[in-house]
């Protein structure tokens, strides 16, 4: 989409065949369930973390499919490995396992330290 | 009369025998220092403490002797597999003690010589019998006898193992093999030299037949060194190959036991006391069979006793794949013979995993904003119902009705969301991120004034039991606290008469060791019925916390594996006490499975 410069806020198109994201791959490998998400939310409203913060694994998940991890991981950070979220997955997601390997892959910006 | 034959008290053929004793003297002594350094000081010191304590010396002392030579254990287990070790353990060391007091008592002078205690038939020879040269050469050919009973079931064993009732046994490596087979040829071998000299030395009922029937085959019965030489080197072999062989087990555990008695963690996955741990797996694969995981024949090679060989060869890939996807239920643990902390190890691993990769540091600022609880009074219970019971609101709402109806003041400390307890990070290894929770958990719970903290989920109370050092404060598990109340009369239940079946909880049974109180309390409300194998051995639903990297469709053969074992005789209904095997069972089962709490509130007598 032409962006005419007319927005209030800055453009959200996402260019996902643009995204070289070597990350998501390697997170892949780790784990490789991360595809199966259909992202319906009962990760994130069965959260225990959640009701503490704004943890939301489900968007987590969006962006580092999306290249745009800087926005969400700072949320993993609240995660206290219940495993809720394993057991109300409808597809099945070790979802448990997919956090420990993003802590491995992807890493935290300094200042969001 | 007893004299000595061999004036020099040396012959070329014991120099196999003295090398290989010499090097695994040796080789035991250089480990048992590096077990010692590599100990932290302050565990270093609480060893040599418990050395020193009676309380502990008397234990050692009885562990010692029950588990390395009389394999008491092993016997409760399987009389066949019992006898065969007992036989060759406790036999080999009669034999080496009683040549040791023949030496003292007919040749003291010569004690000083490491061979000469075990080749002593080899060097005397007898004039004229006394009742005591007899008696020790009866004990001799005795206990020969029961070694070789022992080796011969052996034997049997290695080719066909179901005969003495293990499904699978360990693949050997190549040094075990020759560990294996000259093991098997030392005591037939000493059989043969001894029935050689038995005609100049002495002997009784083994040895005797066997000099006759040489007189009556050989020309020259008299050179009888080839077959010293022969039982010399197989035993210089056997030591040789000791230390690289699952037979390193048996000097190491003499070290194991008085570590194990004196309390100390493992910290890390191959130092100090995991090194100690790691040289005492005798190999055996009980904990093949034990492993829940089995079910699925691609898991075999994820059982604790590779584990221990990947440890040993350093190699980090599979020592991870292993720790990582272990289900931490502790059956291999609670069957082993050597009580070997197979969950302590892989947490340890784990636990240096996430200290070396993890680049998401946790942060829970948040939970300084969490409200205080109100204040309890002296009589009040303190009822947490965790994360998992959550998603399972039958679990709270029948505790909470079993509660009134027992008329028990109580409290709940999660209705706004719980704050996890910290076992499901500590078992991914992250030991310091679940001290926050641990820390934050105890003062909500301490301020709070309760004295009792009542807890429906296994694994949470397994946490709160071990590591919460909660003060004034008695944790109990619902099924603890509700059998409590039925006896002391303030619970009132009918019986139901169905059938039920219990499912113990593996960190409820084997973590905190609670068996009787649900059964007890089980009983009074409906009918019991045994699984096929329950308390110690019971089998783990597949839904553990603790294996973090077991897939969803991996995890299912071993529910029903488990639920096999729990409807092996046709119950009614499947009774569990913890909220993830209920969701966990609830998928798959072929008869209903209730919560203990629910089966309770279902069979309140009603006032």
């Amino acid at each position: 989409m032409i962006d005419f410069g007319y927005g209030l806020t800055p453009s959200a198109t996402l260019k996902i065949e643009k995204v070289d994201n070597p990350l998501f791959e390697a997170l892949h490998q780790l784990e490789p369930d991360v595809s199966k998400c259909i992202a319906c939310g009962s990760c994130t409203a069965s959260c225990s973390a959640g009701v503490f913060t704004e943890m939301s694994l489900r968007r987590v998940i969006l962006s580092l499919q999306r290249g745009r991890e800087k926005e969400t991981l700072p949320m993993l950070q609240h995660c206290m490995l219940c495993g809720k979220c394993q057991l109300v997955c409808p597809r099945g997601i070790n979802t448990r396992h997919l956090i420990l390997s993003i802590g491995k892959v992807y890493k935290m910006e300094d200042k969001a330290l | 009369m007893m004299k000595e034959r061999i004036l020099a008290a040396y012959d070329p053929f014991v120099l196999p025998f003295v090398f290989g004793m010499t090097f695994v003297l040796a080789y035991c002594l250089v480990a048992l220092v590096k077990v010692l350094i590599q100990l932290k000081p302050a565990d270093r010191q609480k060893f040599f403490l418990s050395l020193i304590t009676p309380a502990t010396i008397v234990k050692n002392i009885r562990d010692l002797f029950c588990d390395c030579l009389f394999h008491v254990k092993l016997w409760k287990r399987n009389k066949v597999l019992g006898y065969m070790h007992s036989s060759i353990a406790f036999g080999w060391f009669m034999i080496i003690l009683l040549g040791h007091v023949e030496t003292v008592l007919y040749i003291p002078e010569r004690l000083h010589k490491l061979y000469y205690p075990i080749f002593f038939r080899y060097f005397m020879e007898v004039k004229g019998e006394t009742l005591q040269g007899s008696f020790f050469f009866f004990l001799m050919d005795f206990f020969l006898l029961v070694i070789l009973s022992g080796i011969t079931i052996a034997i049997f064993k290695r080719f066909r193992s179901r005969i003495v009732g293990m499904r699978r046994t360990t693949k050997l490596t190549l040094t075990d093999r020759i560990g294996l087979y000259s093991l098997w040829a030392i005591f037939p071998l000493r059989w043969i030299a001894e029935g050689f000299t038995a005609g100049v030395a002495g002997g009784s009922f083994m040895t005797i037949p066997i000099n006759w029937l040489l007189h009556n085959f050989m020309s020259k019965p008299e050179n009888f060194t080839a077959a010293w030489w022969a039982y010399s080197i197989a035993l210089g072999t056997f030591m040789t190959v000791l230390p690289f062989t699952r037979y390193m087990h048996i000097p190491a555990e003499i070290l194991l036991i008085p570590m194990r008695n004196a309390g100390l963690p493992v910290r890390h996955t191959r130092k100090g006391f995991a090194l100690a741990m790691l040289y005492s797996c005798p190999s055996c694969g009980v904990c093949i069979d034990a492993c829940p995981m089995g079910v699925q024949k691609k898991n075999v090679q994820d059982a604790t006793v590779y584990m221990v060989r990947n440890l040993k060869r350093r190699n980090p890939k599979r020592s991870l794949e292993i720790a990582e996807k272990c289900l931490m239920c502790g059956k291999c643990a609670a069957l082993c013979q050597v009580q070997m902390d197979a969950c302590g190890l892989r947490l340890a691993y784990r636990t240096s995993q996430e200290k070396e990769h993890n680049q998401i540091p946790a942060d829970f600022g948040y939970l300084g904003a969490v409200d205080p609880l109100p204040q309890l009074g002296e009589q009040k219970v303190l009822y947490y119902a965790g994360c998992m019971s959550s998603l399972t609101p039958v679990i709270s709402r029948s505790v909470q009705q079993v509660l009134k109806a027992a008329g028990v003041d109580y409290e709940l400390m999660d209705k706004d969301g719980s704050i996890c307890c910290g076992r499901p990070l500590m078992l991914s290894g992250r030991q310091e991120e679940a001290r926050k929770l641990i820390e934050k958990n105890r003062q909500l719970i301490e301020e709070s004034g309760a004295r009792i903290l009542l807890v429906s989920c296994a694994i949470c109370y397994r946490i709160f039991k071990e590591q919460y050092d909660l003060i004034g404060v008695e944790v109990m598990h619902y099924t603890e606290y509700f059998n409590r109340l039925i006896k002391e009369g303030r619970l009132h239940v009918r019986n139901g008469h169905q059938t039920l079946v219990y499912h113990d909880p593996c960190d409820l049974g084997r973590g905190c060791g609670i068996y009787d109180a649900p059964r007890q309390a089980l009983r009074a409300v409906g009918q019991l019925v045994p699984a096929a194998k329950e308390r110690e051995e019971s089998i783990c639903c597949g839904g553990s916390v603790g294996s973090l990297t077991l897939r969803y469709e991996d995890r299912e053969p071993i529910t029903r594996g488990a639920l096999d074992n729990l409807t092996a005789n046709n119950p009614e209904q499947i009774v569990t006490a913890c909220p993830l095997c209920l969701k966990t069972f609830g998928r798959f089962a072929p008869v209903p499975v209730a919560d203990f709490a629910e089966v309770l509130a279902q069979n309140l007598e009603q006032a």
